[in-house]
């Protein structure tokens, strides 16, 4: 307690290092930059919004299509990059505390573990992609229909139980690749962008930054980090779980 | 399960840090690990639940059901992970804004669809 509230006295008195000169106060300098994190999230959402529309139109245009497709995604990887996110997320948070509690060598670990987490979901998406290379499945001249004409020849198509889908209904499922390899590829280099920065604030951190009551970085970039992984919380059952059910 | 959630609320304060940040307005919130660690535990329960339910077959529902679990699991990433529940009016305001704007982009994007050959079919 009597940490915390000295700090907030020493803000109002003497200036910390780290309070810009435009702001009146470290409060107000935090809320600033909180402000503006989320106002970037926002065209974050309206970014993704666009893509989940389209989905959306897609998926009720060319249902069977969609079923059939998303029925060539693995859901045993959907599910367990879901739980690798997630803990991700957790790990973050954290980091925050730690950071936010001055906690150096625990920060250090938190963002390790979401380093280590978030190359793990990659690893997970390049299975999952090098997959989808070898059965053609990616959009473009060299797209086959062989697993949406010839079900009982793709073992994938054959465990789901799927019926062969006219000509002009297979062909759509190279559009819900599309947006397959649209959303998540534009989630991956989120990822990838993320863990960039991950690895750049563990450098820094074993340094002794972000522990000195300067937390609003790592606060930050917990909030995009975060903002991934709603965006796989909504990909993952829009993606995987379309129909699971019926045939 | 949401026992501990509440501990976060308002009126119960055990720690200190959280206690000094109830009195002073502007100071800077510290959520403890505990609330992290429900709400992690809650988030991976609603995936086993959404992967769970998406092999029960209910119609029009299954769709619903598996957005309505992903709109919880969301909220809870924002109110605590993201803290926003302990933020200040403006980043409320602002995440309010966000999912407005972003549910206009939906409805009238759809509302337009769905109409556009209204009696033609």
């Amino acid at each position: 307690m009597s940490d915390s509230t000295a700090i907030a006295h020493e803000a109002h008195h003497e200036h910390p290092p780290y309070q810009r000169h435009h702001f009146e106060t470290v409060e107000q300098q935090a809320d600033a930059t909180n402000f503006a994190m989320w106002l970037f999230l926002l065209t974050e959402i309206m970014f993704f919004g666009g893509l989940f529309t389209a989905y959306l139109i897609y998926r009720n245009w060319y249902y069977p299509a969609f079923v059939a497709a998303s029925h060539q995604l693995d859901i045993r990887w959907g599910t367990a990059n879901t739980a690798v996110l997630i803990s991700s997320s957790f790990t973050m948070a954290m980091g925050v505390w730690c950071s936010e509690t001055r906690r150096k060598s625990g920060l250090v670990l938190c963002l390790v573990l979401t380093f280590l987490l978030g190359l793990v979901f990659l690893g997970i998406k390049t299975i999952e992609y090098s997959e989808k290379i070898e059965k053609h499945h990616v959009p473009g001249f060299h797209y086959s229909l062989n697993s949406f004409l010839n079900p009982d020849s793709d073992e994938a198509a054959k465990a789901a139980g799927d019926k062969p889908l006219p000509l002009d209904m297979a062909r759509h499922t190279e559009l819900y690749f599309f947006l397959y390899f649209a959303m998540t590829g534009m989630h991956a280099l989120h990822m990838i962008i993320g863990i960039a920065i991950l690895g750049y604030m563990i450098f820094r951190a074993r340094a002794g930054a972000y522990t000195t009551g300067h937390v609003t970085f790592v606060e930050n970039f917990g909030l995009y980090w975060h903002f991934v992984d709603i965006v796989w919380i909504f990909l993952f059952p829009l993606l995987y779980l379309i129909s699971r059910h019926a045939n | 399960m949401s026992e501990p959630i509440k501990h976060g609320d308002e009126h119960e304060t055990h720690d200190g840090v959280e206690h000094a940040a109830k009195h002073g307005e502007h100071e800077h919130h510290v959520t403890p690990p505990i609330v992290y660690i429900v709400i992690f535990g809650c988030l991976l329960v609603l995936t086993a639940a959404t992967v769970g339910a998406s092999y029960i077959e209910m119609g029009v529902f299954n769709p619903i059901i598996a957005i309505a679990i992903g709109v919880v699991k969301a909220t809870l990433v924002v109110l605590f992970f993201m803290g926003v529940k302990y933020s200040t009016r403006l980043t409320k305001l602002t995440v309010g804004a966000g999912l407005f704007t972003f549910l206009v982009l939906i409805g009238m994007t759809l509302s337009d669809y769905i109409s556009r050959a209204w009696g033609r079919w």
